[in-house]
């Protein structure tokens, strides 16, 4: 298959520092929290994938290690048949992969610079990085965008505060596809959103896909929005991938203790209780023990040997891929 | 799996009574609620949802006393143990507030003061309302941190907001919300900004504790799956009005009201596909200066003239079921 994104052995460690006080001329020691820690995962060319977890587990490291607007310590990002984890990250915003790997932001309205209409903020790619100067093309492409998202042009002169949360969303998406990206991100995009907008957007992305053959990487915590929009899902627990495989078969059966909480958590009409059952909190994510793993502490399941040796993420079934050692098949 | 049948008595304890609120703005008075009827029994669960600015968060407000002062109640009662909240001084309201009816917040970190101790801020609850010792108030504190299931809480008892995470924040908020065994909570979207697990959790404590306290609780929310999983009765507000109000299971199988019809349409459930998704065409009307009789008349399908000539009335429909509309389903 041809992949439009790869991503090998990625890590990002935040060094963090002990702040106590401890001598003169001592430099204190230095801690690093594992942010993304040898993630690896692929993304075909024209296809949806969702990426789950709960918050601090490293997704939106990820979507900015991805979108190079960070540098990884460690691993690979192929884009587009290109390593993209070389380019340094002062210099990803002039470099040609920016056009092809574009972001929609988790609200809609904080991502929207106040004082630019939605004509000027769609405008915005086409101008820095899209080489359209001539205003009678712009208008044209900007118009054209705005149809394509379902913006009512007589909207393109209203400023954010003038227009309501699904048209900022539109005007969001709008800019997004302005250059006609390989990959669009979606960051948390309809969690601002009432419940009757939400259905109108996620129609209008699915729809996009389809007309633009765009390949998404659908970042979310809403299992219900995720099942809907992605072909196939990466659910990630403390900087690592916990569990990846099709949609339908890992909502199905869950084969990660993580994965299954994750689903019992989905409320459910007619169970006056959730099906849930983690103890504790998360382990810390600043130098972890690398023999135990993550889940440890708060999974179900554990057993002597989840103390002991950090389980792997293999292969189960064709597409499927679980780290535990005491998977649910 | 604990089966939990609600200790439903005859009693009514809050009876909101066409309450009716409504905000003095620069350009005009937003009539935020109108005529709004319904009351809740000891140890029930009841649900209000609704989109955003349908009137949830003023209703709840309202209730204890706590509107901005830019709201006012132009009309209605508010008889909590058959006692007018809207009649009896400040200060009897304040002896009440905290003690008999109590609020958990949406945003615990905001709800919290950040330089206070979290359990010198339950102790303040109790000082104010217990007639106990020191020593039994800070035991008290610790019983109620173990209650809301915080591990280890005589540390705990010494942490400040900041230290302690999301999840953990909002179980303190409620251990604050329970510290006089309250015999009505208001919780406001309690999990928004919570992740699944953590959500799960949160609501689980809530109904747990409600069942063994015999507390009555109204839960404010847009997210309607919680609301099913977790109520006995739901309230569906849209615009300032309740339009239906039924046991959960009625409402989910058979609503009467095309709102509440389209509500259920468009939120995402583990059986629905993308094209089974139905957008609520239109957007909540501007609630100042004229409105039509019904407020969903212009996102309405149903919609006769009827609809512009004749004032509602909430109707009897079945069981314990109301539904204001004139061409109900």
């Amino acid at each position: 298959m041809n992949n439009i994104l790869e991503v090998n052995n990625l890590k990002k460690f935040f060094p963090t520092q002990n702040r106590v006080f401890n001598g003169f001329g001592k430099k204190p020691p230095s801690h690093l929290l594992h942010a993304v820690d040898n993630v690896s995962f692929s993304l075909a060319s024209g296809e949806s994938l969702g990426l789950v977890g709960e918050s601090g587990c490293g997704k939106s490291t990820l979507v900015r290690l991805i979108t190079r607007l960070i540098d990884p310590t460690e691993g690979e990002i192929w884009f587009a048949g290109e390593n993209i984890a070389r380019i340094p990250a002062q210099k990803a915003a002039r470099h040609g992969m920016r056009s092809q790997i574009q972001l929609v932001f988790q609200d809609p309205h904080d991502s929207l610079n106040p004082r630019f209409t939605a004509f000027d903020s769609i405008a915005e790619p086409l101008k820095r990085l899209g080489n359209i100067s001539q205003s009678d093309r712009l208008q044209n492409r900007v118009e054209e965008l705005a149809d394509r998202v379902g913006l009512s042009q007589t909207l393109l002169t209203r400023f954010p505060h003038q227009i309501s949360g699904g048209q900022k969303a539109r005007v969001g998406i709008a800019r997004a596809i302005a250059l006609n990206p390989k990959l669009l991100i979606l960051d948390e995009p309809t969690s601002a959103l009432d419940v009757s907008v939400q259905a109108i957007i996620l129609r209008l992305l699915a729809d996009l896909r389809e007309t633009l053959g765009m390949s998404y990487l659908f970042v979310s915590h809403d299992l219900n929005v995720v099942r809907l929009l992605c072909d196939r899902v990466v659910v990630m627990y403390l900087g690592k991938i916990v569990e990846m495989g099709n949609t339908n078969a890992l909502f199905r059966q869950p084969l990660h203790p993580y994965t299954k909480a994750l689903i019992a958590a989905i409320p459910h009409p007619n169970s006056r209780h959730s099906a849930v059952n983690l103890k504790g909190e998360p382990r810390s994510p600043i130098d972890p023990d690398p023999h135990v793993c993550r889940f440890y502490g708060r999974c179900f399941k554990e057993a002597k040997q989840c103390h002991q040796t950090m389980p792997l993420l293999q292969s189960k079934e064709s597409d499927r891929f679980v780290a535990c050692h005491f998977p649910e098949i | 799996m604990k089966e939990m049948q609600p200790k439903t008595t005859q009693e009514t304890l809050l009876a909101v009574d066409r309450l009716s609120v409504e905000f003095a703005t620069r350009r005009g008075t937003v009539r935020a609620l109108e005529n709004v009827s319904f009351d809740l029994k000891a140890g029930e669960i009841v649900g209000i949802v609704g989109e955003s600015g349908s009137g949830k968060s003023v209703l709840a407000f309202a209730t204890m006393g706590i509107l901005d002062r830019a709201g006012k109640i132009t009309s209605g009662r508010i008889l909590f143990d058959n006692i007018d909240l809207l009649q009896i001084k400040r200060s009897q309201l304040r002896q009440k507030r905290g003690k008999e009816l109590s609020m958990i917040f949406q945003n615990p970190r905001a709800a919290l003061n950040p330089i206070r101790k979290i359990g010198r801020q339950i102790e303040d609850v109790l000082q104010a309302h217990a007639n106990l010792p020191p020593k039994q108030r800070r035991e008290r504190v610790l019983e109620l941190l173990s209650l809301v299931r915080i591990s280890d809480p005589s540390r705990r008892y010494n942490a400040y907001p900041y230290e302690l995470s999301g999840g953990m924040c909002q179980r303190v908020t409620i251990a604050l919300a329970l510290a006089c065994s309250p015999r009505l909570a208001i919780a406001d979207e309690p999990t928004t900004g919570l992740d699944v697990t953590t959500q799960a959790a949160v609501m689980d404590l809530i109904v747990d504790l409600a069942a063994q306290t015999h507390m009555a609780t109204l839960l404010i929310t847009h997210d309607l799956e919680l609301a099913a999983q977790y109520c006995d009765r739901l309230v569906v507000m849209h615009a300032g009005h309740i339009v239906e109000t039924a046991k959960t299971s009625d409402l989910f199988q058979h609503p009467r009201h095309p709102y509440t019809a389209k509500l259920i349409a468009a939120t995402p459930d583990p059986e629905k596909d993308l094209a089974h998704l139905i957008p609520i065409p239109g957007n909540l009307p501007d609630l100042r200066g004229e409105l039509p009789f019904c407020r969903f008349r212009d996102r309405c399908d149903r919609a006769s003239s009827q609809c512009d000539t004749v004032p509602l009335e909430r109707k009897l429909v079945g069981n314990n079921h109301q539904v204001a509309c004139h061409n109900h389903f």
